[in-house]
């Protein structure tokens, strides 16, 4: 086979070198408003933003901690930061990226995610993809599934069991699914809340989506 | 760039080469070539292109979670954490 190097490996530079990393989401209209009556002491402007942002910020917790209830914990003390900062706030970034980046420190700072000293952990590069042949081709297919399943899967009665099987993933693909697919934030945005380069954050994606739809593939035959 | 040493070697592409692109192919990060060289094989293969229509649900299932219900519990929770912000308690 003439491949000289791994599919894997980044294609451009963009988005990996030298370009300062502009975050593609800055506050909006509604929600510089928002933070206007809050700063004027407006508990209603607090309310909406709890509606908008507390289960996101509770999800994204869970990629640093194990339980529902810590992860609650850990969301509410996250609330109480941005509270603390909100006159520093300089409207940069979107709320809600600067709300995950306040949990994300959270959950780092006060230690309740078992921290590893390895950057990546192993079962990260682990390939989902699937098995192949020493020459490239499939030996254990995916079995046919997609159009039977569709319906079923992209379903809001799904999302509980989906919650599970994102519970699944090591804890680097948990977050960049969590942030990218869930939150449906920009990879500029993620890069930035889990301080990782883009070249990362693709291949974690990358892997993570791929052990999901194993996983749904199991659903399926199961 | 120059696409003949590239990653699929200047002719077939392999279906564990394609398998490996789909996240590239889908942030929209491969060259013309690339792109080009992707879809052809998909065109070609319909194990690959099963598996790039279940990576496209998958990703469909995980937006399906971002449900922003609250328990009244939690509602109650805040309200008295910005209540006490307020009375500079915390």
């Amino acid at each position: 086979m003439s491949t000289t190097r791994s599919p894997l490996a980044p294609h451009r530079a963009a988005g990996d070198g030298d370009a300062e990393p502009a975050l593609e989401s800055v506050t909006d209209p509604s929600e510089r408003d928002l933070l206007a009556r809050l700063r004027a002491g407006d508990a209603g402007a607090f309310t909406d933003l709890v509606e908008r942002h507390h289960a996101g910020m509770v999800r994204v917790a869970l990629g640093y901690v194990r339980t529902r209830p810590v992860a609650e914990e850990v969301a509410q003390e996250a609330w109480i930061g941005f509270l603390r900062g909100l006159d520093r706030f300089e409207e940069r970034s979107s709320v809600r990226t600067w709300l995950y980046r306040i949990v994300v420190n959270r959950a780092i700072s006060t230690g309740l995610h078992e921290r590893r000293h390895v950057p990546v952990e192993d079962r990260e590069l682990e390939s989902d993809d699937g098995a192949f042949s020493s020459d490239g081709w499939w030996v254990a297919p995916p079995t046919h599934w997609a159009d039977e399943a569709v319906d079923r899967l992209v379903a809001r009665d799904m999302a509980p069991r989906i919650l599970e099987l994102i519970a699944l993933l090591p804890a680097g693909q948990r977050r960049v699914v969590t942030l990218r697919d869930v939150e449906g934030l920009s990879s500029v945005d993620v890069c930035e809340i889990v301080g990782i380069t883009e070249g990362n954050q693709r291949v974690l994606l990358h892997r993570g989506r791929a052990r999901i739809r194993s996983l749904l593939e199991d659903q399926m035959r199961g | 760039m120059n696409d003949q040493d590239e990653s699929f070697g200047g002719h077939e592409t392999t279906c564990e080469q394609a398998v490996a692109l789909v996240t590239d192919y889908l942030e929209d990060a491969l060259t013309q070539e690339d792109r080009a060289r992707f879809e052809t094989h998909l065109s070609e293969c319909a194990l690959c292109t099963e598996h790039l229509r279940q990576i496209r649900i998958s990703i469909a299932a995980l937006g399906q979670v971002r449900v922003n219900d609250l328990s009244p519990r939690t509602r109650e929770d805040l309200t008295l954490l910005y209540r006490r912000w307020r009375n500079q308690d915390v």
